[in-house]
């Protein structure tokens, strides 16, 4: 089974998922979607620095996607700019010069909008396995920080009260978003991150009662988006990470439609 | 330090147990701005700390330094070590954006069983709001629950950032009375900020306060006859003083307190009330 192209990228596309689901929760409750976003865009000067040094592509896109979310971070402080702006700069600028960085390297012959818009159809068999090691890690990270990073999440002041770190928190939490965006750029892209992290999470709220309940079922919606674009983009012949994403958006849009209401 | 004047009837405290926590000789300037200059307090187990003082006086500053939120730039705090805090911060909003009911809010930095959650609730008359999500709560219910959630630490120190806020008339005096009982079951130490003069004197022992600096400190019946406090509250203080409470206790021959209720057994610590 693992020999068919289109076996490999459901799984894979699946496994990015459902790591991506959980996390997205955090990023759509801290309300860091653009934050998100910023931190996407600059990977393509991570995978320039891979490039460059001749390292794994991965790493070095989880160090500049870190570095960028420190560099935003610290801007923060800055009050005379608002966070929006600084963010637009900080996306497009990055972007701007990851392309480039790549262009500048005439011996590379790399397949620009694989990186963009993703190519999960080309998911290996030894990349199969790094997705899973990757998302099994960021979870277990996930579950062994969740309640100090929902508490920092619901209320700062009163878990660091009570003792949370909430800095150290906070790090571990951005460096989560990093590793879930260098190996979910392989499925929907770097322009298209985001909407995996946040359009599930997004979909799952109104029939969550507890935050755990909203990460599961982000996980799981997930999972039928890619499940769904996969099989659209074969069916119709459609490019697969749009696709995904389009069917993302499609269960969003399921989820705003009223139920009856169940006696309570 | 400057030890605070407890009075006649203060219960002899000043040579009982060290504080739970104490500010000593606390600064805090932003930039060219003093918020706190010099600020002693000292919070001791069993004993109820009231900080008033006008907007802007830099109260919650001091929480906030007190709690270790942020850092002074003089003086520092001490507190007892393995010192358990339940807090209950000014201004809770929760963002709906969060799906939170009572009963996970509850255990959102301790893990407690559903009973203990539910004897927590019951404490402070909530135990029917387990399953409300938090964002439908009104003003009284939700401080009630923040409440149980700090007791649900089983703190040694509960400190109390205006915790009547959003909270009707008849409703403060409740939840004061309520702190009070909480004090007096658990004897814990208790540091409050109100601007609620009237209501809140029933139930503190030590009044601070505070207008960057503190102006006067000591039992309620003192601190309302204080000049400083006087110019800094005068109309609201004369309103205080004719303010006809009701009395969930009477006074002794001495003017110290007696329940009306069969007393505590350590007979420590009871509410005192001022101008009744």
């Amino acid at each position: 089974m693992l020999d068919d192209f289109f076996a490999r990228a459901l799984i894979a596309g699946v496994g990015v998922a459902l790591a991506a689901g959980p996390l997205g929760c955090f990023i759509v409750w801290r309300r860091m979607a653009y934050f998100g976003d910023t931190m996407s865009h600059s990977a393509l000067l991570g995978v320039a620095l891979g490039f460059a040094l001749a390292i794994d592509l991965t790493i070095g896109v989880v160090i500049i996607t870190t570095l960028a979310a420190l560099l935003l971070v610290a801007m923060q402080r800055a009050p005379w700019l608002s966070m929006d702006t600084l963010l637009g700069i900080m996306a497009h600028s990055t972007l701007s010069i990851g392309l480039i960085a790549v262009s500048l390297m005439a011996w590379l012959r790399i397949d620009l909008m694989a990186y963009l818009f993703g190519d999960i159809l080309a998911v290996g068999r030894g990349e199969l396995v790094w997705i899973y090691v990757s998302a099994g890690g960021v979870l277990a990270v996930l579950a062994a920080v969740w309640r100090p990073l929902l508490a920092v999440t619901v209320h700062e002041d009163l878990a660091r009260a009570e003792g949370v770190p909430a800095g150290a928190v906070r790090l571990v939490f951005m460096l989560l978003i990093a590793v879930v965006i260098a190996f979910a750029m392989k499925v929907v892209g770097i322009l298209l991150i985001t909407s995996l992290l946040i359009i599930p999470a997004a979909a799952a709220r109104r029939a969550a009662r507890t935050p755990e309940q909203m990460a599961v079922l982000a996980a799981l919606i997930g999972a039928v988006a890619v499940v769904l674009g996969l099989y659209g983009s074969l069916h119709w012949d459609l490019p697969s990470g749009p696709a995904i994403v389009t069917a993302a958006a499609l269960l969003f849009l399921a989820s705003l439609i009223p139920l009856p209401r169940m006696a309570r | 330090m400057h030890r605070h004047d407890r009075g006649a009837d203060g219960g002899g405290r000043d040579d009982g147990p060290a504080p739970l926590i104490a500010a000593v000789g606390v600064g805090v300037a932003v930039g060219q701005r003093t918020i706190l200059d010099g600020i002693d307090v000292a919070v001791h187990p069993r004993v109820i700390v009231t900080v008033v003082g006008p907007n802007g006086a830099g109260k919650t500053t001091l929480i906030r330094v007190l709690l270790g939120l942020i850092a002074p730039s003089a003086g520092s705090v001490r507190r007892r070590p393995g010192l358990r805090v339940g807090y209950l911060p000014q201004r809770v909003a929760f963002d709906p954006v969060l799906p939170l009911n009572v009963g996970r809010l509850m255990t959102l930095t301790v893990r407690r069983s559903r009973e203990e959650v539910l004897a927590a609730l019951a404490e402070t008359g909530s135990a029917h709001l387990i399953a409300v999500p938090v964002q439908s709560l009104s003003g009284g219910e939700l401080q009630r629950v923040l409440l149980a959630r700090a007791l649900l630490r089983d703190p040694d120190l509960l400190v109390l950032d205006e915790p009547v806020q959003g909270v009707d008339f008849t409703g403060e005096a409740d939840l004061y009375r309520l702190i009070g009982s909480i004090r007096r079951r658990r004897g814990c130490g208790v540091l409050m900020v109100s601007h609620d003069l009237h209501v809140v004197m029933a139930e503190t022992d030590q009044v601070v306060c505070v207008n960057r600096h503190v102006c006067c400190a000591g039992p309620p019946e003192q601190v309302t006859r204080h000049p400083a406090y006087l110019a800094l509250f005068g109309a609201r203080a004369a309103a205080f003083a004719v303010y006809p409470h009701h009395h969930d206790h009477a006074h002794g021959p001495g003017g110290e307190v007696v329940p009306l209720a069969p007393p505590p057994a350590s007979g420590a610590g009871g509410g005192r009330q001022a101008g009744g």
